[in-house]
């Protein structure tokens, strides 16, 4: 009895908080009918910013892998002074509100920052383009591959890393043949997670993009604008486009999930 | 350079210095000469139509080809960006405090109000009524508002600039209809505060309450915003009122000197500023349905904007300066008629 009753709890909750607004998307952006639709995903400025959300991700996601293994590996094997402190700051984008980070990137990359003004003379500007996108996405996402992967390093401990060095193995092979089959698959749900998120993040990027039509403006930025000019097709249609990129993610995991191993780590 | 060859670049192994430099080289290069028109939310539309007619205007006159690119945002939000580096040849916004902003950090001339026509405002619009299909409550003036079966709907004038204009139409209506009693004033805009239903932070937010959500009787917004909302709606199902007065709502543009000489757009710059007082630019913009003044265009398009009596800001409350110390300050009078 109990147990139907949270069944049905759950799907009735689910049904209501998450299938019925992702259908709504797909109803409202289709309302107009399929040449309406089209003709507003391939409105020039709707492209640019699929294109501008695809690049940053393309550009933040293998940074934040490099950066989040060598992070999560560094804490998870050697103890070093401010390991704790590391391990907190790590996780500080979490805490943070994402305007209050694009804030924070203002003040000290803008043009009267202090980083912003020493670069200005050269004619480099790190605010209001591409480059401040990817540094704020850079600094939002960062925690994601480090979090996923920290506990599989944690759990299988390193015996066989050891095993390996005594064979004669360089850091490298080790990295390559013992380390990264283990975490694999928490790798391959931290990019998702750090994907996603790069390609739906709206505040940090609110702040710093400068909202240059065609030029900075970001999928969920466009979305908001073409909504705010009271073209719902448009925004909606853009919006199935987001839901669509976060749908493949979440199906991509789903497959990873169904033929990975290690179920006792992501159940 | 094109996006996808920065990201082919990084492909190639450069890193981050690849990104700093694509980021500075988007900026940097170009062929065509570039424009950066820096303007406030609600207004893509306009320049999208504006734009085009201006780039053929310089080409025929100059020969040059020319970009102009457009960023939309809350014009205060606007101005802090251009603070901190965002790179606008010229603003097009719809509030003078923000332009002037500008102009207190050294980026715009001092005496900018000066260096165009109206106030360096190119046209103008006012607080005016959105009410439901046939005008069931008979909602004709301000007096209306301050009916007990009459419920309103606009944003919060401590979060939004919109509303601003509403609050000081409403009290500068009451001023006048009670010969400057402020008192009297106060009792009439503490009734239209009382009666509004639901205080949304902008106006995007009070529109959604009052044609999705069908709360209240009327709806006040700009007379452009209220003419677009019912141009997007089904034909008939809300109407038009323009009270007998209002407030003058100035959009005051100006020229980002300290950028434009920096990037060597001064005159071009200034060119399109004097282009969107030009007869044909007035046309478009009377079209989006903001009131205009060139002689020709006002005569053409009379029937569009009923005849309304209006004050500004500067005569009745001594500018917005005063007006938000006194009103919109903490403790101020919105704050004391709120309360009550």
């Amino acid at each position: 009895m109990l147990r139907r009753f949270l069944i049905g709890l759950a799907l009735a909750f689910l049904g209501l908080m998450v299938l019925l607004p992702v259908l709504a998307i797909f109803t409202r952006a289709f309302a107009d009918g399929a040449a309406a639709y089209i003709a507003a995903i391939i409105e020039p400025e709707t492209l640019a910013a699929i294109r501008l959300t695809v690049v940053a991700a393309v550009i933040v996601v293998p940074l934040n892998i490099v950066f989040g293994t060598a992070a999560a590996w560094l804490v998870a094997r050697y103890r070093f002074w401010g390991r704790r402190a590391l391990l907190i700051l790590i996780e500080l984008p979490f805490a943070m509100s994402p305007i209050v980070v694009g804030l924070c990137f203002l003040l000290i990359y803008g043009a009267y920052g202090p980083v912003g003004a020493a670069l200005e003379p050269y004619g480099i500007q790190l605010m209001f383009n591409l480059t401040g996108i990817v540094l704020v996405s850079l600094f939002i996402t960062c925690p994601f591959v480090m979090r996923e992967i920290l506990p599989v390093l944690m759990v299988t401990g390193e015996d066989e890393e050891k095993a390996a060095l005594t064979l004669g193995a360089n850091g490298w092979q080790i990295f390559r043949h013992v380390v990264l089959p283990n975490i694999s698959w928490g790798l391959a749900y931290g990019t998702m997670l750090t994907m996603a998120r790069a390609m739906g993040e709206f505040g940090a990027v609110s702040v710093v993009s400068g909202a240059i039509r065609g030029r900075t403006m970001t999928l969920p930025l466009q979305i908001e604008l073409l909504y705010n000019d009271y073209n719902a097709t448009g925004a909606f249609a853009a919006a199935t486009v987001l839901t669509a990129l976060a749908l493949v993610t979440l199906i991509i995991r789903g497959l990873l999930n169904r033929f990975g191993p290690a179920r006792e780590v992501h159940p | 350079m094109t996006f996808f060859q920065t990201s082919r670049l990084l492909r190639r192994g450069f890193g981050i210095a690849a990104i700093a430099f694509a980021g500075f080289a988007g900026t940097a290069q170009a062929e065509d000469r570039q424009l950066l028109n820096v303007s406030y939310d609600i207004a893509r539309e306009l320049y999208a139509e504006l734009n085009p007619a201006f780039i053929e205007q310089w080409k025929t006159n100059t020969g040059e080809a020319l970009t102009i690119e457009q960023s939309h945002a809350g014009s205060s939000k606007q101005a802090r960006a251009i603070l901190q580096g965002l790179k606008a040849d010229l603003v097009t916004f719809n509030q003078v405090t923000d332009v002037q902003v500008l102009a207190d950090n050294g980026f715009v001339d001092a005496d900018w109000q000066q260096d165009l026509p109206n106030n360096a405002s190119p046209y103008y619009s006012l607080p005016a009524f959105l009410v439901r299909g046939g005008n069931p409550k008979g909602i004709e003036d301000w007096d209306d508002l301050v009916r007990d079966d009459v419920s309103i709907v606009f944003p919060n004038p401590k979060t939004s600039g919109n509303a601003r204009y509403t609050y000081l139409a409403a009290y500068a209506y009451a001023l006048d209809k009670f010969g400057g009693d402020d008192a009297a004033a106060q009792e009439f805009v503490g009734k239209v505060l009382g009666n509004v239903a639901v205080f949304d932070t902008g106006g995007r937010g009070a529109t959604t309450s009052f044609v999705e959500r069908s709360i209240g009787d009327v709806l006040i917004t700009f007379e452009a915003e209220v003419e677009n909302i019912r141009a997007a709606e089904d034909e008939g199902a809300y109407e038009r009122v323009v009270p007998s007065m209002s407030l003058l709502a100035e959009f005051p543009v100006a020229l980002v000197r300290k950028v434009a000489e920096e990037r060597g757009t001064v005159d071009v710059s200034e060119a399109y500023l004097n282009f969107l007082y030009s007869t044909p630019a007035q046309e478009i913009i009377a079209s989006f349905n903001n009131r205009v003044h060139d002689p020709e265009v006002v005569e053409a398009t009379a029937d569009q904007f009923p005849e309304v009596r209006l004050v500004t800001v500067e005569d009745v409350f001594g500018g917005w300066d005063e007006a938000s110390k006194t009103h919109f300050g903490d403790g101020g009078t919105l704050d004391k008629l709120l309360r009550n």
